[in-house]
This record gives C-alpha cells, sequence and structure tokens, in this order.
C-alpha cells in the first residue's frame, strides 16, 4: 500500500516535471503571466486613483468583487465554526461581570503583553490606513489587530480576552466589516456608477474621481479588516476552548 | 540539459514540495497528519503563483513618487500577489473550518485515527 501510493505520487510529480518543460524560465520579464493584464495596472493604477501601491489599487478596486467575496467566505468560514463548535455561550455570558479574575500569571509575561499590545494595534491601524502607499491593507492590517486580542488571551487568560471582546462584539464587528463592503458598492449604484465604482462617490464628496477612487479604497479596506480581526479571534476563541470560551490555552 | 535545469529549478522545489503534501495527504491514517500535509501542498501553491510574478532585475509593485513614463518591467507582476494575498487569508480561515470538524469528529469518536474513526462508526 505505501510502496502504491509512493507509485502515485512519483507518476504525479514526474507529469507535473514534464510540465514544467515548457514554462518561461524564472524571472523572465517576457513571461506569459506578465504580458496581458498586469502592465495595464501597472501603468494606469497611479492615474485612475492615484494609489501607489498597485497590489492595493487591484485588490480593492479593479477586482473589487474578487475582494468582497473572499471577505464573506472568511465571514462564512467565522460563523460556520462558531455553529460547529460554540456551546457555552448563554450560560456563560449572562454572569458576565467585569469582576475580572486576574489568574496568577507569569509577570514578566503580563507587563510584556501590556507593553505590546497597544504597539501591535498602533501598527496594525498604520498598516490598514497606509495601505495605499506601503505594502498592506485589510487583510493583513486585519491579521495583526486580531493576533493583538489573541495575545491577550494567551498571555493573561481566555475569561479577559473575552470580556473585552465579547461574543455579541466580535459577531457584530465581523458583520459590519461585510456590510461597510457592501454597503460602499451599493452607494457607487445609487450614485450612478456601477457597483464598486468608487469614482461615482465624487458627486457627495469634494475630491476628484480619483481621489474618490483612492477614498474608497480606503474605505473598503476599513470594512475587511474589521471583518478579519473579528473572525481571526474568533476561531481563536473557539478553538482553543472546543467552544466553551473559557480556560483556554 | 543543465541549462534548463538551472533556469527552472524554482519549478522542481515547488514541485518536490507539492508532492511532499500529496503523499501526506493519500498515505497518511491520522485526519492532523492529513490536515498538515493539506497546508503544505497549498503553500506550494502559493509559492508557485508568487515565483510566476517576479521579473528579473524588477522592484516591489509599488510606483516611485517621483516616476516619469511607468516602465512595466521595472516592476514585479502585481496579480500574483492579490490572487494570493486572498488565498492566504482564505486558506487559514477554512484550515479553522477543518479544525473544528476536527475537534466534532473527536467528540463523537473518540479518535483522529481513520480507521478507528471507522471501526466506530461501523459498530
Amino acid at each position: 500500500m505505501r510502496f502504491f501510493n509512493l507509485l502515485i505520487v512519483g507518476l504525479v510529480g514526474s507529469l507535473l516535471l514534464w510540465g514544467t518543460m515548457d514554462f518561461p524560465r524564472w524571472a523572465d520579464p517576457n513571461a506569459p503571466a506578465s504580458r496581458h493584464v498586469s502592465p495595464y495596472y501597472l501603468e494606469h493604477a497611479i492615474d485612475d486613483m492615484e494609489v501607489p501601491n498597485v497590489v492595493s489599487a487591484i485588490l480593492a478596486d479593479y477586482r473589487g468583487y474578487d475582494t468582497m467575496y473572499e471577505t464573506v467566505v472568511i465571514f462564512c468560514a467565522g460563523i460556520s465554526i462558531l455553529l460547529l463548535l460554540r456551546v457555552g455561550e448563554t450560560a456563560y455570558m449572562k454572569k458576565r461581570s467585569l469582576k475580572i479574575r486576574l489568574v496568577r500569571r507569569n509577570p514578566i509575561l503580563i507587563i510584556a503583553c501590556r507593553i505590546l499590545f497597544p504597539a501591535i494595534v498602533l501598527f496594525a491601524l498604520y498598516v490598514i490606513a497606509h495601505g495605499h502607499h506601503s505594502p498592506g491593507g485589510g487583510f493583513q492590517g486585519g491579521v495583526i489587530l486580531g493576533a493583538g486580542f489573541i495575545l491577550i488571551a494567551l498571555a493573561y487568560n481566555m475569561h479577559i480576552a473575552i470580556v473585552i471582546f465579547y461574543p455579541r462584539l466580535h459577531r457584530f464587528i465581523a458583520a459590519l466589516g461585510v456590510t461597510i463592503y457592501s454597503l460602499v458598492g451599493l452607494i457607487c449604484l445609487l450614485l450612478g456608477g456601477n457597483f464598486l465604482d468608487y469614482s461615482a462617490l465624487s458627486k457627495i464628496l469634494p475630491v476628484s474621481p480619483a481621489e474618490a477612487r483612492s477614498l474608497g479604497i480606503l474605505a473598503v479596506e476599513i470594512g475587511v479588516g474589521f471583518t478579519v480581526m473579528a473572525i481571526m479571534f474568533s476561531i481563536y476563541a473557539d478553538l482553543s476552548t472546543r467552544g466553551r470560551l473559557r480556560r483556554g490555552l | 540539459m543543465l541549462e534548463t535545469f538551472t533556469a527552472r529549478y524554482y519549478y522542481l522545489l515547488v514541485i518536490f514540495l507539492m508532492m511532499l503534501g500529496l503523499w501526506g495527504m493519500i498515505s497518511k491514517r491520522n485526519l492532523m497528519k492529513k490536515l498538515i500535509a493539506m497546508t503544505i501542498f497549498q503553500s506550494a501553491i502559493i509559492f508557485f503563483y508568487i515565483a510566476s510574478g517576479v521579473k528579473r532585475g524588477a522592484a516591489i509593485p509599488i510606483i516611485e513618487h517621483d516616476h516619469t513614463k511607468i516602465n512595466p518591467d521595472l516592476y514585479h507582476n502585481p496579480l500574483p500577489h492579490v490572487l494570493m494575498l486572498t488565498a492566504i487569508v482564505v486558506g487559514v480561515a477554512t484550515l479553522g473550518v477543518a479544525l473544528a470538524l476536527l475537534e466534532r469528529i473527536y467528540d463523537r469518536c473518540g479518535s483522529i485515527e481513520e480507521d478507528e474513526i471507522i471501526r466506530k462508526l461501523e459498530e
């Protein structure tokens, strides 16, 4: 059986290797993948929307639909984990009090967490807000924000993290992110443009169409950041406590 | 022969990683190990796409502020970056769903070994 598996893997691998014989050389500027749409994006991103980071420009504007549904996929994944695992919420959250039980933990860990958490949040907001001009954007910033809350859950305990970022709040924020994204698209539609065509926003904002597209990208990235942050924390909370939302790691 | 190899050795590495994942997925009996193998498989695909966007002598796809005429050959292809950016985050979310399913399976059957789950289900 083991030999048979190795045979299949070897066969598939050699077929794929044979297939790469026709592939372009690595790092070839004339490779077909780099010849068709991407030069258009690179040449027109600045003129179209004044966003130097072409990755953000494609992510939120040229391929806005794609990213919108990616956000919906993440939202759905978070909701399905919630449905699969979460059991202890109602009984536990009713007696949610602000009397935080401080379990005796390592003080070095607690102090390091206190110093690091504001820095992590600040950096995450920078990554989201500056995603037009430097590497970054909603997905990355959202994950960093979520990591900040996970750090609290790890350094203190799950109870404190849940009191700060309680289940109703993180569900609301996850839904809010998707709503922001689709509302921006809908507003563009109502103003006479296409769905997610942010240049229509220049009719209600005192900016040129190109700058309106840049602002639209920012709004959409904030929505993505919200959803990703809430879902990352919710996944961690559910998986590490098997849905009971207490004790944890 | 050597020339073809040096121009394409990157594909060799990616396919090696991919086959490692495939082998793990089909021959390991533990569902957790299968999941790890699936993640390795996924990383191989992400590496492959990112590699297809590389251009020799180019910079990251962020246009400089004092540019004059934009030459696309001086910036990496941004399209694979965008596609893989979303693929990574969605990959994490789906991995979470898989882990949640695994915990449910463990609750129900008391094991994540394939043959023990089958024995439990047949009872």
